[in-house]
């Protein structure tokens, strides 16, 4: 049994596994019965000034068939009053001393207000805080969540303004919604961050509905953009987890989030640099028990990997991502294609044919449909073994390179020193 | 007959005579479709006699484009609906998809039933005649050879009429194939569509006796022999004509006919034949009530022709199996009823001809089955004077044909379906007949087609 215990800039919990702060951290009666089915932190409900939410507030897309793909909502903050949010944390707290509560907040940018909810919350007993700089809807319409996640000196500024009245580790919640996340991961660690999480959700409209035009989902004929999340979402939040991981300036443990449905992903996340994750769209999927196969299958990962604790795969594999232009330009893999375990559903075939580079042929052998790849046309760009739906039948293979390996930087590098 | 009170044996009967397969639901049907792979140039298409585009019309319920679905499945089988519930797809389509190598096949003729029955269900009318090209040709026959070739040539644009000397249009599919296999329903609507391309059915008209093939040939421009087969032969013994000796064919048709008697309910009776018309006849009987329901095959069950789910089927249904067993003579009372069937245990032999092991009789091996009704199943009679008023060429009924042009001995005269099947190929499948009609509508459109459509 590998230790599964987490201490993320300083909040410690008894696993990775955290709820993010969403619909199922509304209230105490939900915190607790996630903490009994073993989830180790919640970042409860975003708290702040009283707000209003509308009715018809999430949709989901479903992909051939399989439902929530994504998932996409329009409700905002905890439309609780904070009284009533504080007693119950306080509660929660006493009953879990051991498990991780952390406070998701949302004011308008203003020291003094930042000053006021930190103080109340942390008189309550909260682990540490998170400032809600991500909200995409609603909130940002009134320069709250993403309006102000989005520019570095408001998240720089805010985040000072709450490390000056804080005595709990402070986490930084960032916006997708923005050209290049490391922007604003660096802002959040200049005004003293104890640490970032990400990614908030995505800006989005779930779908029109085809008989009545409306939007998906509509408020009384009318709709508004919402936040984007779920399994769809997690290779764009996985890769702004690793720039930020393996970003000197961000110099700060990642709390991750997006998409995360079971402990592979989270693995993955972790793997990328995240010291813990955060879910939801999964429980709101399945339900709490789900985090019962997520603790169970990553202590079984780790034992197989020889691991005694999960801080030993923090950011594994963060120095494997790099940038484009020190990918080695000779290195070489083909498919290969074993006609043993083929059923010759062609798709292989087809997907090279149509949108890529021509270069498996169909051909029969003594009457049996054979599939060959044609090596020197094959550029290894794994579609055929991607669109392949059997295990083993397309394997994509390394061919040993006749000349030594050469980034395209390397190259530049090396046309320039001849040029001169 | 007597036709019974509706009471409750009349309530169990008509049950046991419903659909037995239920329809998929929609999420069924859109989990199903969305397993299909959509393979290419997949080997379903290729199965299948009609070449339905399948990973096409599959792709479109998953999608929620039933009207496509429907549409691509009955362009190219317009008895599709009949298909989906009749064809041994195990042995076409499913025994073709690739993932029989992986996990297990999709149901396509059950995906082929739910985008039917939703063109049955809206009666949508998917496909419409082409204006009159001034040609018409006559088809002989309403069965799924003669509907196919019918609805290919009004839509492409000739006026169609068909003789058919039943009272319903359907052939096999009204008459031949049990109830609770295709029900009735299906093949009427399946009709209906193609009498609203204005194709004039004929019924109750035998060529021959209300028109005769010499008229007929006058008045058309072409002509389709689609007549299928008749009658089960006699079986050439003792006592067939005591009462409770039935025709598996005649036995059927009254099934699908209606009302549902009681006259078989309690009784044991012997089915002789192992082909799939005796499987349909045996299950009838356990559905019309018989105590006892047993099949004599003279060969064994490697020899028999009935699909291997029909096999099963009748199996499930409670049905016995007597290998090596033929009739010898039927026996009867006093009063013409018959009582019994004496028989003979029978060895396989050398391989005759047709490559199977001919039966031969063990000496002194005869016994006597107590059964209290005999359904004939040994295979069905050709209509050989009707060829023969057409004066086409034919080898033991089965209509000679040009494989190319469909064309028989009279170049006017095409032929499809049952009608050329034959001579030890064991039976031919509905589809099959289906495509066949489509192929002599082809034909006839290059005959007929004025020189100045080609160029």
């Amino acid at each position: 049994m590998a230790d599964l215990h987490i201490n993320l800039a300083g909040i410690k919990s008894p696993n990775p596994f955290w709820l993010a702060s969403a619909p199922p951290t509304n209230s105490g009666y939900q915190v607790q019965r996630a903490f009994e089915a073993g989830w180790g932190g919640a970042v409860w409900k975003t708290l702040g000034e009283p707000i209003l939410n509308v009715s018809s507030r999430f949709a989901a897309v479903s992909y051939n068939g399989q439902r929530v793909a994504g998932f996409n909502n329009i409700e905002l903050i905890t439309d609780r009053p904070l009284e009533v949010n504080l007693q119950e944390i306080y509660e929660t707290k006493k009953k879990f001393p051991n498990h991780a509560i952390i406070a998701s907040l949302m004011v308008e940018p203003k020291q003094e207000k930042w000053h006021e909810i930190v103080k109340r919350v942390e008189d309550v007993g909260v682990d540490g805080l998170e400032l809600n700089f991500g909200c995409p809807h609603g909130m940002a319409e009134r320069g709250m969540g993403s309006a102000s996640g989005q520019v570095p000196e408001l998240v720089e500024k805010q985040t000072y303004w709450v490390k000056e009245a804080a005595r709990t580790p402070v986490i930084v919640k960032l916006t997708p919604n923005i050209t290049d996340i490391t922007v604003t991961a660096e802002a959040a660690t200049r005004g003293g961050a104890d640490a970032v999480s990400m990614i908030n959700t995505i800006n989005s409209l779930a779908g029109v509905d085809l008989d009545s035009w409306n939007t998906v989902p509509h408020v009384a004929g009318k709709g508004a953009h919402g936040g984007y999340c779920g399994p769809a979402v997690k290779p764009i939040a996985l890769n702004m987890v690793a720039e930020c991981a393996r970003n000197p300036l961000v110099n700060v443990p990642i709390s991750g989030i997006g998409g995360i449905s079971n402990w592979q992903d989270a693995a993955e996340f972790i793997l990328m640099g995240a010291t813990g994750v955060q879910v939801c769209t999964a429980a709101m999927h399945h339900g709490f028990s789900i985090v019962e196969d997520m603790i169970d299958g990553l202590n079984n990962y780790l034992d197989d990997k020889g691991l005694a604790s999960v801080m030993d795969l923090v950011g594994r594999s963060v120095q494997r991502y790099s940038n484009w232009g020190d990918l080695d330009l000779n290195y070489k893999i083909v498919a290969e294609i074993n006609n043993d375990v083929c059923i010759n559903c062609n798709k292989c075939h087809i997907a090279c044919e149509d949108t890529s580079h021509q270069c498996i042929d169909l051909y029969t052998e003594d009457g049996r449909p054979m599939l060959k790849v044609r090596e020197e046309d094959c550029v290894g760009c794994n579609l055929c073994s991607i669109v392949c739906p059997v295990d083993g039948a397309i394997s994509m293979v390394e061919r040993p390179s006749t000349i030594p390996p050469m980034t395209w930087n390397e190259r530049q590098t090396l046309i320039s020193s001849l040029s001169k | 007959m007597v036709p019974i009170q509706e009471n409750a044996m009349t309530i169990q009967l008509r049950h046991n005579f419903m659909e037995l397969k239920a329809k998929m639901t929609k999420n069924e049907a859109i989990e199903e479709a969305n397993r299909c792979l959509y393979c290419y140039d997949a080997p379903c298409i290729k199965a299948c006699p009609t070449s339905i585009q399948i990973p096409n019309f599959i792709k479109k319920i998953a999608s929620g484009n039933m009207k496509g679905s429907a549409t691509t499945i009955l362009e190219a089988n317009p008895i599709g609906a009949s298909c989906a519930r009749v064809c041994p797809t195990e042995e076409l389509c499913e025994g073709a998809c690739v993932l029989n190598s992986s996990t297990k096949p999709i149901k396509i003729g059950e995906l082929q039933r739910y985008a039917t029955d939703w063109a049955m269900e809206t009666n949508a009318q998917l496909f419409k005649p082409s204006p009159h090209n001034g040609q018409k040709v006559a088809i002989i026959g309403a069965g799924p050879a003669g509907l196919s070739a019918a609805r290919e040539l009004s839509r492409l644009g000739y006026q169609v009429t068909i003789y058919e000397a039943e009272t319903k249009a359907g052939g096999l599919g009204s008459y031949g194939i049990v109830a609770f296999r295709l029900p009735n329903d299906v093949v009427d609507w399946e009709v209906g569509q193609i009498k609203q391309l204005g194709v004039n059915i004929q019924t109750n008209t035998t060529v021959g006796v209300d028109i005769s093939a010499a008229e007929i040939l006058a008045q058309y421009d072409s002509v389709i022999l689609a007549v299928g087969m008749g009658a089960v032969p006699n079986l050439g013994i003792d006592g067939e004509d005591l009462e409770g000796v039935h025709d598996a064919i005649e036995f059927i048709r009254k099934t699908k006919m209606g009302p549902l008697t009681n006259d078989i309910v309690g009784k044991r009776i012997a089915v002789i034949g192992a082909g799939n018309t005796a499987i349909d006849g045996a299950t009838s009987a356990v559905r019309l009530g018989a105590d006892n329901v047993q099949i004599l095959y003279r060969r064994t069950q490697k020899e028999m022709t009935a699909y291997k789910f029909e096999y099963e089927f009748a199996k499930q249904d409670g049905v016995e199996f007597k290998w090596l067993t033929a009739p010898k003579k039927i026996i009867g009372n006093k009063a013409g009823k018959m009582t019994g069937i004496e028989c003979v245990k029978m060895q396989l032999g050398e391989a005759g001809p047709d490559g199977r092991q001919r039966p031969e009789e063990v000496k002194g091996s005869n016994f006597i089955i107590e059964v209290d009704a005999v359904i004939k199943a040994i295979g069905q009679t050709r209509f050989v004077s009707l060829i023969e008023a057409f004066g086409l060429a034919h080898t033991n009924g089965v209509v000679d044909i040009d494989e190319t042009t469909m064309q028989t001995s009279n170049d006017k005269v095409f032929a499809c379906g049952d009608v050329v099947f034959g001579n030890g190929q064991g039976e031919a499948m509905v589809v099959t007949a289906v495509q066949q009609g489509k192929d002599a509508a082809y034909k006839i459109h290059e005959c007929l087609r004025k020189p100045s459509e080609i160029a």
